[in-house]
Order: structure tokens, then C-alpha cells, then sequence
């Protein structure tokens, strides 16, 4: 019985850790530009393919990883070079309707390049289970959670101790107060986007090895990441993970105790249940708006 | 003024040209080349194509060439309704031999029934030809064939309680009502069923469920694409060791590929084209060789046991064409229902008016997977 429900947890926290990161990529550039940005998935869906097809190439794993990383930074760069920072005067539902076509756009170009299969990538350290009090981890898992938590522990020190950082949060405070006192706001939605980039490849590139990945594979996280960053409050960093965690526990107990088949529900009934009763989400502070 | 008349000249002169050769009998085919079925229509695309060239350069059949009209459905019902209706309006074409998925086949049998023209269903459920439709036939094996030939190996080892894990999807909802019916008919007793998304990236909970289950002896999952790499992922994660069958829907290279050691000792039901140099010599491993040389030759690749579908679909419409001696819809129709020992890659048909698929068990091989091969162990 508790063999069981701990089996429930790792498989929440592991998928939950992705959504957070997910998440997280919601939450830096909605605070940039009040923007969701909907090519989030696409992010982890090009952070998976492209170390897959390194690999393919002959790369090692550990020259693979990094570079996909720049990978998918530079089309993170491209998305805000081409298409949104060029339409900043366009209200902010055309600029989300931009990343709508973007991830479009995204899955064919990835599709055109390297077909519609389904890729793999190597379990990083093995595939032999770890016995946890009559459970099973495996191993990739504990890479999903270390990797997921020292990007948590790098953005918060980025955004507290260093003086980008800085100048990211005071632009998502007040952007007209920012630009004042010289902070050149265009590059902090650059580097938002940089930032976004670098945490989807990252939750791409560890979950792969046990998910698989394919073109549509970042449709669905980007779904549930979105539902994790409204449930935390949009834009509020430690919201999205623990807004991650619940969603991706929440699914994993609803498959193993209600019904499998209502699994993917879930994720949408918080969407739900927060929007109704809660709309600022967990953590977020209530908005006002001046008349 | 001028460029219209030799416009005009030069269509005159095409039209003039067309009529002097002869008519092509005209193939039509609606596949899934792209989508989510893909892999089950992209290869079943290049056999079509490769062989109507191949027959066209021996001269067509009747003394006429070979037309092959196909579209992608991209795997959506409702697009393959409507090439289905413009395969029959505007192409005109004198037979059917496509739709990749059960879905897709059975969005456009109403229409394809209505106009009386032949047609051959490249898709598995036993729902396309069961009920018997006049003019509808099928190539691929039936799920419920599958889930017999699961329980048969099951017997063989002593085992008699099965856990049933069924995806979600069109192909995994049948086999589970196939499976349920089978085992209620062969005695097994089925002690868990569980469903997954096809696009669910965790199945942890629900194997962890099964293993919970003192009562499960053995594990078959229904499904195919990436739903069931996953699930025999998971099952390792879980360190389980109930016997793991899963269906046809995985048996290609691809699924080996992906699973990699995970897979090692799992048991499916598979066709005679992945395992063609362990069968015995006879007229059957002829066909599968030949097939697989030719098919290997133009594209590089082995084919999978979907793009054989396609290679009997073709020549069973071909065959029955050849032998009616014309290509008038209800002989062409019924030459092919009196199709009798066509020895193809899935195995001998022989069809009958009660029986629009033609094959027996024997047409399905068990195999186990053994360092990463499929190995034939009956």
C-alpha cells in the first residue's frame, strides 16, 4: 500500500519537476513582457530532438546536452528577434497569438528536418532500477530532480544577486520606471527569452531518455507547464514550481487511484478550479487595474 | 490571340495522343502518410508506388497500365471521407486499395459501399470486415487474431489469468473489446484492465496497479506508436517481471530501437516479414524475400510488417483484375472474393463470401525478443 502511493509520488515529481521548469519559462517572460509565450513546449521538444540528433551524429552525450542547449537558446533568440520584438507596439494578444504561430511554424520546420518518428536518448547513468522502501526510481529521475533544481537555485540567483537579474525584475515591476533609470528594456525581453529557451532544452533534454520525444511531443507539456504557472500565479517564480509539483502529482494519483483514464484532465480542472476561485493563482498578488 | 490557339493545339494533340494508348485501369488509395499514423502509411505509400511502377514496366495488367491516385489523410477520419469522395466523383477510379487506420477505412465505407466499387482496407480492426461488407475486403490481420494468438502462447506456458493495459486509441479500444471477447471464448480469466492516453509520457501508475495485483500471471498491452515503448520502459523502471506480451501494432524495428534492453524477453504476435530467414524454405519465404530485397533496394531500409499490407493489397486487387479479364466493378469484385491460395507477405488468403480477410492463425508467429532480434519460438 505505501510501496504504492510512494510509487505515485516519483512518478509526480518527476513529471512534475518538467512542468515546473516549464513553468518557470511561462513565468520569466510573462514578467518581460506580459506575454505567454505558447512555443514553450517547443522549447523542450527542440532541447529533446536536437540532442537526439547530435547523438544520431556521433556527438558524446555530455558534447550533445550543451549543445542542444544552444540550440534551442538560438531559436529562442530568433523567435523574439524575428517575430515578437519586431510587433512591440501590437497589443499583447496579438504578440500571444505570434507565439501560437511560432510553435506551429516550429513543429514543421523540426518535422521537415527530422521526420514525424519517435527519437530516443540513452538513460544518462544506466536504467537499473533504485529500490526505495518497495518502490521503484529510476535514475533518470534523479537526474530530472537535480537538474530541475540547480536551474531553480541559478535563476534565483540570477535574479537576486546579479545586477541582470536586477534589471529583468525591476523591468517587470515597473517598464517605463526601468527604462528611466537606463535599463535597456529590449534586451531584457531578449535575454527573457534566452532565459526561457535555456530551461526548456534543459527539461527536454532529461526527460527524453524517459518519455521519448517526437514533433508534437512539447504540445502537451507546454498544456500542462501553462496550467502549472497559472495555478502558482503567472509570473510568480517559486508559484510555478510548486505549481509544477501539484499538477504533476495530481495526475499521477488520479491514474493510480480514480482512473487512468481521466489523467490528462486533471491538469485542465485546475486550470479550471483556479480561474473560478482563485484567479491570481497560489502565490500570485491580486492585480489591479487603473480605470 | 495567338498562344491561345497553340494552347489549343497542343491539348488537341494530348488528347489525341491519350486515346491511341490505352486506358489505364485507375488504382485510387487514401492513406495516413503523415500525422500521427505515419508509420503505418508512409511505407504502405511507397509499396503502392513502387510496385505499380514495377507492374507497369511488365506491361500492366489486361495489356493496360497501372494509374495510382493517392492522397495523404494525415490520419483524420473525416479527410479520408472526403478524398474517398473525390477517389469516386472526380477520379473516377475503378478500385480502392488503402486507408491505413481503422478509423479512417471505416469513416469511408458507407460511401465506397454506396458507389459498388472494390475495395481493400489496409487496417487492422475486425470490425471492417465483420459483419461481411459486399465490397470491402482487408489484408491485415485482425486484432482479434492477436489477442487469440497471445492466449494460445499463454496456454502453452500454463498461464490463466491475464492483466489487459489498452490505449485509448482507435486501434487499442478495439483490441481491448477483442481481447475481452477472446478470453471469455478460450477461458482466460482477465484480472485488470487499465487504459493509457497514446500520448501519455508516464505510465508508472497504472503498471504499478498490475504489479500490485497478486492475481496478474501475465501483462498484455494493446497499443501502438509510442504509448507502448513507454509502458515497456516503465515496466523496467518498475524492476516487474510478469510475463509482458504486447500486440502486432509494435512489430517493427523502430519500436526495438527505442526500448532498446527493456524489451528483452517481451512476446508478440508478428508477421512473417520480420522473421522471413527464420521460416521454413516453401513458397511463402519466397514472396517475403523477394519482397523485402526489392523493397530494401529502393528505399534503403527493411520494410515493416505494415508496408506488407499495402504489397497484398495491391496484388489481391491485381490478381482479381487479371483473372476477371476486365475491369467492370461487380466481376472485378467478384473474382476477388473467389481469390483462393494467393500466397502474399502476411500469409495465404483465401476468401470466401463469409470471409472478407482470408487468413488463418498460422499466418501469425510468435516471437520473443532476444538481444534486441525477434526470435520465432513457434
Amino acid at each position: 500500500m505505501f510501496a504504492e502511493f510512494l510509487q505515485y509520488v516519483f512518478a509526480g515529481l518527476t513529471i512534475g519537476a518538467i512542468y515546473a521548469l516549464v513553468a518557470l519559462g511561462f513565468a520569466i517572460i510573462y514578467n518581460a513582457s506580459h506575454v505567454i509565450n505558447f512555443a514553450q513546449g517547443e522549447f523542450i521538444m527542440i532541447g529533446g530532438m536536437s540532442t537526439a540528433a547530435l547523438i544520431g551524429a556521433g556527438l558524446p552525450l555530455w558534447l550533445a546536452a550543451p549543445g542542444a542547449v544552444v540550440v534551442v537558446m538560438i531559436v529562442g533568440v530568433a523567435l523574439e528577434r524575428c517575430a515578437v520584438g519586431r510587433a512591440s507596439n501590437a497589443s499583447v494578444t496579438t504578440l500571444i497569438i505570434i507565439t501560437i504561430g511560432a510553435s506551429i511554424f516550429l513543429r514543421g520546420l523540426v518535422e521537415w528536418l527530422m521526420g514525424k518518428e519517435i527519437h530516443a536518448i540513452p538513460a544518462f547513468s544506466g536504467e537499473a532500477p533504485i529500490l526505495v522502501a518497495g518502490a521503484t526510481l529510476a535514475p533518470q529521475s534523479l537526474w530530472v530532480f537535480g537538474s530541475a533544481g540547480a536551474a531553480i537555485i541559478c535563476l534565483w540567483y540570477f535574479f537576486n544577486r546579479t545586477l541582470h537579474g536586477k534589471a529583468m525584475l525591476a523591468t517587470s515591476h515597473n517598464r517605463l520606471a526601468a527604462q528611466l533609470v537606463g535599463i535597456a528594456v529590449k534586451r531584457v525581453l531578449l535575454l527573457s527569452f534566452a532565459l526561457s529557451a535555456m530551461l526548456g532544452a534543459i527539461a527536454g533534454i532529461v526527460i527524453t531518455p524517459i518519455t521519448f520525444t517526437y514533433s508534437e511531443a512539447g504540445i502537451m507539456l507546454g498544456l500542462k507547464g501553462f496550467a502549472a504557472a497559472v495555478l502558482g500565479g503567472l509570473g510568480n517564480g517559486p508559484g510555478a514550481v510548486v505549481g509544477g509539483l501539484v499538477v504533476g502529482l495530481s495526475e499521477a494519483f488520479a491514474a493510480g487511484y480514480i482512473s487512468s483514464a481521466y489523467k490528462d484532465a486533471v491538469a485542465f480542472i485546475i486550470i479550471l478550479l483556479v480561474l473560478f476561485f482563485m484567479p491570481n493563482g497560489l502565490f500570485g498578488k491580486g492585480g489591479t487595474d487603473r480605470v | 490571340m495567338k498562344f491561345t490557339a497553340k494552347l489549343l493545339a497542343a491539348v488537341l494533340a494530348g488528347l489525341a495522343f491519350s486515346a491511341q494508348a490505352a486506358d489505364p485501369i485507375r488504382i485510387g488509395s487514401f492513406l495516413s502518410a503523415s500525422g500521427p499514423a505515419a508509420f503505418l502509411g508512409d511505407p504502405e505509400k511507397q509499396v503502392l508506388e513502387l510496385y505499380v511502377d514495377k507492374i507497369n514496366a511488365a506491361g500492366g495488367i489486361n495489356g493496360r497500365p497501372l494509374e495510382l491516385i493517392v492522397y495523404d489523410d494525415g490520419g483524420r477520419a473525416d479527410k479520408a471521407l472526403s478524398f474517398a469522395k473525390r477517389l469516386l466523383s472526380n477520379d473516377r477510379v475503378d478500385v480502392i486499395v488503402g486507408g491505413s487506420t481503422t478509423a479512417t477505412t471505416m469513416a469511408s465505407v458507407k460511401l465506397i459501399e454506396g458507389a459498388g466499387v472494390p475495395f481493400i482496407s489496409l487496417a487492422g480492426a475486425v470490425v471492417i470486415i465483420d459483419p461481411v461488407k459486399k465490397w470491402v475486403f482487408k489484408t491485415a490481420h485482425t486484432d482479434r487474431m492477436a489477442a487469440e494468438k497471445v492466449m494460445q502462447d499463454m496456454k502453452k506456458r500454463g498461464l490463466s489469468r491475464l492483466a489487459l493495459l489498452s490505449e485509448s486509441s482507435g486501434f487499442g479500444k478495439s483490441g481491448r473489446t477483442q481481447t475481452l471477447l477472446a478470453a471469455e471464448l478460450m477461458g482466460i480469466e482477465i484480472v485488470a484492465d487499465e487504459t493509457y492516453g497514446p500520448k501519455d509520457t508516464d505510465v508508472t501508475a497504472q503498471l504499478t496497479n498490475i504489479k500490485g495485483n497478486a492475481d496478474a500471471e501475465a501483462l498484455l498491452v494493446f497499443g501502438f506508436g509510442q504509448g507502448p515503448a513507454i509502458v515497456t520502459k516503465n515496466y523496467q523502471q518498475l524492476g516487474m517481471t510478469t510475463p509482458l506480451y504486447q500486440s502486432h501494432g509494435v512489430a517493427s524495428k523502430a519500436f526495438l530501437d527505442l526500448t532498446g534492453a527493456a524489451a528483452e524477453g517481451m512476446r508478440l504476435p508478428v508477421t512473417g516479414v520480420l522473421i522471413a530467414d527464420q521460416l521454413p524454405q516453401g513458397p511463402q519465404r519466397a514472396v517475403l524475400e523477394s519482397f523485402i530485397a526489392e523493397y530494401s533496394a529502393k528505399y534503403g531500409s527493411e520494410p515493416s510488417a505494415f508496408a506488407g499490407h499495402a504489397y497484398d493489397g495491391l496484388y489481391l486487387m491485381v490478381e482479381a483484375i487479371r483473372r476477371a479479364g476486365t475491369i467492370d466493378k461487380a466481376s472485378v469484385r467478384d473474382a476477388l472474393e473467389a481469390t483462393e491460395g494467393f500466397v502474399g507477405i502476411t500469409g495465404e488468403f483465401n476468401f470466401s463470401a463469409s470471409d472478407h480477410m482470408g487468413l488463418s492463425l498460422d499466418a501469425f508467429h510468435m516471437v520473443e525478443i532476444r538481444n534486441g532480434a525477434w526470435q520465432l519460438i513457434d
